[in-house]
């Protein structure tokens, strides 16, 4: 049978339990079918309140300006910018994992792909917020479009990294959401199909296009992901390049450096990684799902974190080498004395980066420890803060200290409404993913069922046999035999 | 309303002889020997996408790959032509003596508007070509179709007999094969109801 594609024994499999196609609907549509959980309930409510009060930060900002912030004179960004570059590291695991993954053919992207998409979305909206409240006067935030105006028209600097940022970013978020809610699509003509109230008919009916299964859709369908996963890719790696373009093109000391593309990108797929840990472990347990989503997924997921926090490790070194090579006094005063000593007022928060960037998921060299849950889950929030610093790092101690000592700005530190703007995001980021798992099918039902025979338990068995033959008999038996 | 007032007008039911098949290794040959034997397969519905399934059919390969490449370009076209008209005739601005056609610092927006346009226009092209959009309304052969069964839809033409039909996908291991009146079209209409507005006409249509 064609389906069968040959797969080592050696690879575990990627379903486990003995599923047909029919369980793995049930299994999957289950936690969206049934009432929330009191678990559900208590963690929406918390969301929905950090995100009142995000709302209330960002009002109080609105009404009297910016200079609700601690931003100061030479510490134009602070918490804000920190912020934005932390979500939209964040926001790039999803893409990653469902458009380079693809291409590449990793079956195990299947189980967590569709959750680590909408994460991606969740974050992108969240990461959006901070450049667009910065604006202090934000009802102009329309400013920075190419729209014909009446004061010339004058252009926007189409030479400028921060309009980069302004394409780059709303073409990710576009681009991220075609791609997961054509995913989803299929899905929710499964759950509209099931559906037994009437309001779940309507909604997920009109909410799945009126989509079929019919075989020249599916074919269109394949053509479509297929075509968005190649131009997702090289998009990916551009958005956090044109982020690290911000500072990379200034001539700021320790932000002034060829490094950063590669280096800013290494560091979005760490911390995005660690935030789809982060929420699959919870998820896979409260949902249920320790199925689909296996410790093997949470292995291999970890295996990446180890990579490319190495990765980001030697560009830390690297870019402490060059401040040395360079022999340039102002990028050695801000790489050995701004960050890396520990006696200078932010010499912490590079030691907070460097401990739990570099040091700490070196861990995941061990196999034992790459498959532990509550170790996962320890890291995942230990990354995800230490990620949060290299960003403080990157800007706060690059400009605290300027040219001129008597222009050096006194100890920055956020006010109540920087720290309430910051968690208002995590209220929104957690309130839409709450939504999102009671609502939207948590796992790609359709891609799961598609490497079910070729990667699911019950049909690794029956690979035994293939196993034993010889590549010779294999290739005589099933070689020429397309569709018979 | 003209268009859906048109759209009603070209509407019609069908007759079709369906049948269920639960595994894919009797669905393959089942579609070669049916194509074979003269009928005419409407379409199969299958739960996820069976690759190779499209060729078996005969259906030709699709042309969103194509159209993809021209949304591209014209994305691509769009950014340069239109970041040069601004900042070489409309409007130039000085930026510390660099020239105004800067075209290296203009490759970030050309990408991302390429992938943009790219992207955006694939989308609403693959819902075009499949007719998908909120709120349509299809007629569906077997719920089950996007769980766990592929649903195989012959089309009835005067010449063919039903019955011949009905037996020769049973021994082909189809299950629960029957015939069935379905409508082909779209229409904009929710999915707890079953009624089409030109129910009245459609079944006048097939006696």
């Amino acid at each position: 049978m064609s389906l069968l594609r040959y797969e080592s024994q050696v690879r575990p499999p990627l379903v486990e339990g003995e599923k047909n196609y029919h369980q793995v609907t049930e299994d999957i549509c289950r936690p969206v079918e049934t009432r929330p959980t009191k678990a559900w309930w208590i963690g929406f409510i918390i969301s929905v309140a950090f995100l009142a009060f995000g709302i209330l930060s960002v009002t109080v900002e609105v009404i009297y300006g910016t200079g609700q912030w601690n931003l100061n004179k030479t510490v134009g960004w602070g918490w804000d910018i920190t912020n934005f570059v932390w979500w939209i590291g964040i926001g790039h695991a999803g893409t990653l994992i469902s458009a380079i993954l693809l291409l590449f053919r990793q079956g195990w992207r299947t189980g967590v792909n569709r959750a680590a998409e909408a994460m991606t979305i969740f974050a992108v909206i969240c990461a959006g917020q901070f450049p667009i409240w910065h604006m202090g006067r934000v009802w102009n935030a329309f400013f920075v479009l190419p729209y014909p105006n009446t004061r010339g028209p004058l252009w926007v600097n189409f030479n400028s990294p921060l309009l980069w940022d302004v394409f780059a970013i709303s073409t990710y978020f576009t681009v991220s959401l075609l791609f997961w809610y054509s995913g989803l699509l299929p899905d929710l003509a499964t759950l509209r199909d099931r559906a037994k109230k009437k309001w779940r008919k309507v909604f997920y009916g009109a909410a799945a296009f009126g989509w079929t299964g019919s075989t020249k859709h599916w074919q269109r369908h394949e053509a479509l992901s297929l075509v968005l996963a190649g131009l997702s890719t090289p998009l990916v790696l551009s958005v956090h390049t044109i982020v690290s373009f911000d500072f990379a093109t200034s001539v700021v000391p320790g932000w002034h450096t060829t490094i950063f593309p590669p280096y800013f990108v290494a560091g979005a797929i760490f911390s995005g990684f660690a935030m789809v840990q982060t929420l699959l472990v919870v998820t896979r347990k409260v949902l249920g799902l320790e199925e689909y989503i296996t410790i093997e997924h949470i292995d291999v997921m970890n295996k990446v974190i180890v990579l490319t926090g190495s990765i980001v490790g030697i560009a830390y070194l690297t870019e402490l080498f060059m401040a040395w090579y360079s022999v340039v006094p102002y990028e050695n005063f801000a790489f050995f004395q701004n960050r890396l000593n520990l006696n200078s007022p932010y010499g912490w928060s590079y030691w907070i980066m460097m401990g739990c960037n570099v040091l700490s998921p070196q861990i995941f060299w061990i196999k034992k420890m790459r498959r532990s849950l509550e170790l996962t889950f320890f890291m995942s929030v230990l990354i995800n803060i230490g990620m949060w610093f290299e960003r403080f790092v990157i800007i706060v101690t690059s400009v605290y200290r300027d040219y001129l000592p008597s222009a050096w700005s006194t100890y920055y530190r956020p006010t109540i409404w920087e720290v309430g703007f910051y968690l208002g995001t995590f209220g929104l980021f957690f309130t839409c993913y709450f939504l999102f798992s009671k609502f939207f099918p948590v796992i790609a039902l359709a891609e799961i069922k598609h490497i079910l025979k070729k990667n699911g338990a019950a049909y690794k068995k029956k690979m035994d046999e293939l196993e034993h033959e010889s590549v010779d008999e294999f290739g005589q038996k099933h070689g020429h035999d397309h569709g018979a | 309303m003209k268009l859906i007032t048109k759209k009603l007008n070209t509407m019609a039911v069908k007759k079709f002889v369906t049948g269920n098949f639960y595994d894919e290794a009797l669905l393959f040959p089942a579609v070669k020997k049916v194509r074979r034997a003269g009928y005419k397969i409407h379409d199969v519905y299958t739960p996820f996408p069976i690759h190779g399934l499209d060729k078996e059919m005969g259906l030709r390969d699709t042309s969103l790959h194509t159209e993809g490449f021209i949304y591209g370009i014209t994305g691509t076209a769009t950014a340069v032509g239109f970041i040069t008209w601004a900042l070489t005739i409309d409007w130039r601005l000085n930026f510390g003596g660099k020239p105004f056609f800067s075209l290296p610092a203009w490759i970030p927006i050309t990408f991302e508007l390429t992938v943009l346009f790219a992207s955006v226009g694939m989308v609403l092209t693959f819902c075009y070509l499949c007719q998908l959009a909120p709120f349509v309304r299809k007629d569906h052969f077997n719920l089950k179709s996007t769980d766990d069964t592929f649903v195989m839809a012959l089309e009835c033409t005067d010449k063919t007999n039903e019955a011949e039909a009905l037996s020769y996908l049973t021994s082909l291991g189809a299950t629960e094969v029957q015939v069935q009146y379905k409508e082909t079209e779209w229409w904009l209409g929710r999915y707890d109801k079953d009624t089409k507005r030109f129910e009245k006409k459609a079944e006048a249509a097939v006696h």
